[in-house]
């Protein structure tokens, strides 16, 4: 299915790419496929937003793209970084890029770091432990560097994480994470536990990064709001799959799937004038439903939607890619065309109840 | 849009300088010692009218004190100072007196949606029984009846057919039907006020703007007035009829949605407007944003508790030493990472420990001459910087450091201006 989803040339500048990505999670209902077929590029130096509802694969995709998958996780596909494939060698050599190579931004600053180690510590392991042989007045020089960067002060250097203050142990994570300057950096939800204005504060610093360190970001959040802020690029997820991807502006102001135009109006913002929202609840990932796995919620939907899955590709020239045959037959696509009659007819939707909803 | 109440209508719940202080003991050890104990003040001095039928607003970071607000109004927190008064069917009662049996009666009144419906119910209990408990809590129904109630409720708030959710417990619903059911429980017992605390933010993009919609839609059909606390701006700005701003135990800012949002005033009003990621690719973070974290309530600053993230403070909101620990450590963040002119400086400066103590004097080092020009330097960086306002002499001290000495602090009151309350020197009838 890969190969038919891939209408875009490998990027040159790609820092990640990532092919046909799967995830399963062994549970008693069976194999749940968390993440389903994911085609993804990282570009050099860029920020992309990976953004959906709770539950709809984002974090394990984050987390599968490091190997940091619990146990009872089996994950299939090509993750190719550097010229290599990450899923084709041994666990030892994919362990080495970790931290090194290819970064992690948790969410919870305070349960990440040891409470019993001072900042300066903790500075000292990372960098021991990923460049053997360091000197300590390197240590010393590239760990203030890297607090200074995150507006943290020399002063703090022997200070305990419990001295700071929650945006500033975050601002402590992000820079003990690009101190080893990886080519790639995983930031799950990095501002979802802080206050507004610390949230965009943090948010500054991420959208500077770019200008300060040579590192490609996956940005996982919820929050649209963020992504507009501080990404170049979007993927909207939804149920395992990548349903929409694009331009961060792009994809805010045309948006393509049903699924992103619905999420971005049930978002309540500043100039919301009336409450919308989407009817349903995301499927159960151990049994999906087939076609289109928006189209029991969706408002477009039509009968070839629950029938054959829509390909990720571009549908309009200059737009994002999208998988929503809404998009090819009202942009009036080859494959848009092609439908049959039958096919365009809106479908006939069970009704939801009021109360099915995430 | 939710309805406009009559601006005349009469208040169902009124704080007056409403105190809520907690002691913090601390440890065995520090009490042996005999070290003092401290006091968070997480409501300071709180006047608001909660009128009949509107949406009130309460917006604040964590550790406005917020959350404390609204428990109190419930009773749930111990009142230190001021009061709280109900105005029910049968005349005005003091919520902040009230005990046992009286306060029980309270909450068939004044009941509470709480933040986290995964925590707020009891995993034990079916839905049924966790809707119904406060009714047989109160003795108000039972058997046939208590049955009948409970499902008006639950096909109240679209937890229908009744069958399917009834038997449910609570791990068996999602995190939207999960606040229904919390819903469905606050509302049983037919309250007059509904104290709503975050009831959102715990919820997926998609349900939330389904679970303010039945918010809405009960207020209409029971009559209620909402308490609607929150960090959350923009849905505060389309729910609320009225909205009160909190920083550090005391409301900032208090008057009509449309006013606040069109004109904000507090800075902090403004700083919180202007954080807000928007999907709008075109509108952008503001630049100017405040710096730092709010304070330790325990220890408040001087002044204005805003002052010292305020980016338009004056000579008069509260400068003091503690302000001087940021001004240097922005210094040294700057300074482009020249470990010794950091060392060199940090001698100069000395104990940055002693500035902790509150105090409108300090003395800085051991050479006033050096000082002093450490201080030149920093203040030739960013000349704008209202720290520097604040300092109205700085001489060499006798001990050879540099003493500097602030202004008075003035501690700003609500006052009206322009169709809102603002507590800031800046704005109000009486301009110093």
């Amino acid at each position: 299915m890969s190969t038919t989803t891939t209408d875009r040339t490998p990027d040159a500048g790609a820092v990640l790419d990532v092919r046909d990505l799967r995830v399963w999670y062994g549970t008693e209902k069976g194999a749940v496929q968390a993440v389903d077929g994911v085609d993804l590029e990282l570009r050099r130096g860029e920020i992309l937003g990976l953004v959906g509802e709770s539950g709809c694969g984002k974090s394990t995709l984050g987390r599968g793209l490091l190997g940091l998958l619990p146990d009872g996780a089996a994950r299939d596909g090509s993750l190719v970084f550097d010229g290599k494939d990450l899923l084709a060698m041994s666990p030892r050599e994919a362990y080495k890029r970790r931290g090194k190579s290819l970064g992690m931004i948790f969410q919870e600053p305070l349960t990440r770091l040891n409470p019993l180690m001072r900042v300066s510590e903790h500075f000292e392991e990372t960098l021991r432990t990923h460049e053997r042989g360091i000197s300590k007045k390197e240590v010393e020089a590239r760990s203030l560097e890297a607090l200074r960067v995150m507006g943290i002060p020399p002063t703090r250097f022997r200070a305990y994480p419990h001295e700071f203050s929650g945006g500033m142990r975050q601002r402590l994570l992000i820079a003990l994470t690009l101190v080893l300057r990886p080519a790639f950096v995983v930031a799950d939800e990095p501002t979802t536990a802080l206050d507004v204005l610390v949230e965009a504060q943090i948010i500054r610093i991420l959208h500077d990064l770019r200008s300060t360190y040579d590192t490609s970001m996956l940005l996982i959040t919820h929050n649209l709001g963020i992504i507009a802020e501080a990404c170049d690029r979007v993927a909207v997820m939804y149920a395992g799959k990548i349903v929409e991807v694009g331009e961060a502006r792009e994809v805010f102001s045309r948006p393509q799937h049903s699924y992103t135009r619905e999420l971005l109006r049930s978002t309540i913002s500043l100039s919301t004038t009336g409450l919308n929202f989407i009817e349903g609840a995301p499927p159960d990932l151990s049994d999906p439903p087939p076609g289109c796995r928006f189209h029991p919620r969706c408002p477009d939907a039509m009968t070839v939607c629950g029938q054959r899955e829509p390909v990720l590709r571009q549908v309009r020239d200059g737009g994002s890619d999208a998988a929503c045959w809404h998009a090819e037959v009202s942009e009036g696509t080859d494959a848009g065309r092609a439908l049959s009659a039958e096919e365009t007819q809106p479908l006939e939707r069970k009704e939801i109840d009021v109360a099915d909803e995430a | 849009m939710p309805t406009r109440p009559e601006t005349a209508s009469p208040a169902v719940v009124e704080t007056a300088g409403l105190e809520v202080h907690y002691q913090l003991q601390g440890g065995a050890l520090s009490r042996l010692l005999g070290l003092r104990s401290r006091t968070v003040k997480a409501v300071d001095g709180v006047d608001l009218q909660l009128r009949r039928g509107e949406v009130l607003g309460v917006v604040g970071e964590s550790g406005s004190g917020k959350t404390t607000l609204g428990r109190a109004m419930l009773g749930l927190a111990p009142t230190t100072a001021g009061s709280i008064t109900y105005h029910g069917s049968d005349g005005a009662a003091v919520v902040s007196d009230m005990k046992g049996k009286a306060l029980r009666r309270l909450r068939t009144d004044v009941q509470m949606v709480f933040q986290d419906p995964g925590a707020a119910l009891n995993p034990t209990m079916t839905i049924e029984q966790a809707v119904g408990h406060p009714l047989k809590i109160h003795g108000l129904a039972s058997g046939e009846e208590l049955t009948r109630r409970v499902h008006e409720t639950l096909e109240k708030v679209g937890l229908a057919p009744v069958e399917r959710f009834a038997d449910k417990y609570p791990r068996d619903l999602s995190g939207g039907q999960k606040q229904r059911a919390v819903i469905a429980r606050a509302i049983v017992m037919g309250p007059e006020v509904l104290v709503a605390d975050e009831p959102v933010s715990m919820l997926d993009m998609s349900v939330r703007a389904k679970i303010l919609q039945l918010m809405l839609d009960l207020k209409d059909e029971l009559g209620l007035t909402y308490v609607y606390i929150t960090h959350d701006l923009a849905s505060a700005k389309y729910f609320c009829d009225r909205v009160a701003i909190m920083y550090l135990g005391r409301v900032v800012e208090v008057g009509p949605t449309e006013e606040i949002f069109a004109n904000p005033k507090h800075p902090y009003t403004k700083a919180l407007l202007g954080a807000i990621p928007d999907v709008d690719p075109e509108r952008q973070v503001a630049r100017d944003l405040p710096r730092g974290e709010i304070p330790d309530a325990a220890l408040p600053p001087l002044g204005c508790s805003f002052h010292p993230r305020c980016p338009v403070a004056r000579e008069e909101c509260g400068w003091e030493s503690r302000d001087l620990r940021p001004l240097l450590e922005t210094h040294w963040t700057h300074t482009d990472g020249d470990a010794a002119d950091f060392e060199a400086e940090r001698a100069v400066v000395g104990d940055l420990d002693s500035f902790d103590t509150p105090s409108s004097t300090v003395t800085v080092g051991r050479d006033h001459e050096q000082v002093s020009a450490l201080l030149d330097r920093i203040r030739a960086e960013d000349p704008d910087e209202p720290f520097w306002t604040g300092v109205a002499r700085a001489e060499a001290d006798p001990s050879g450091g540099t003493r500097l000495t602030f202004h008075e602090p003035v501690d700003p009151r609500l006052r009206r201006s322009g169709g809102v309350d603002v507590a800031c020197v800046r704005y109000g009838e009486d301009p110093q």
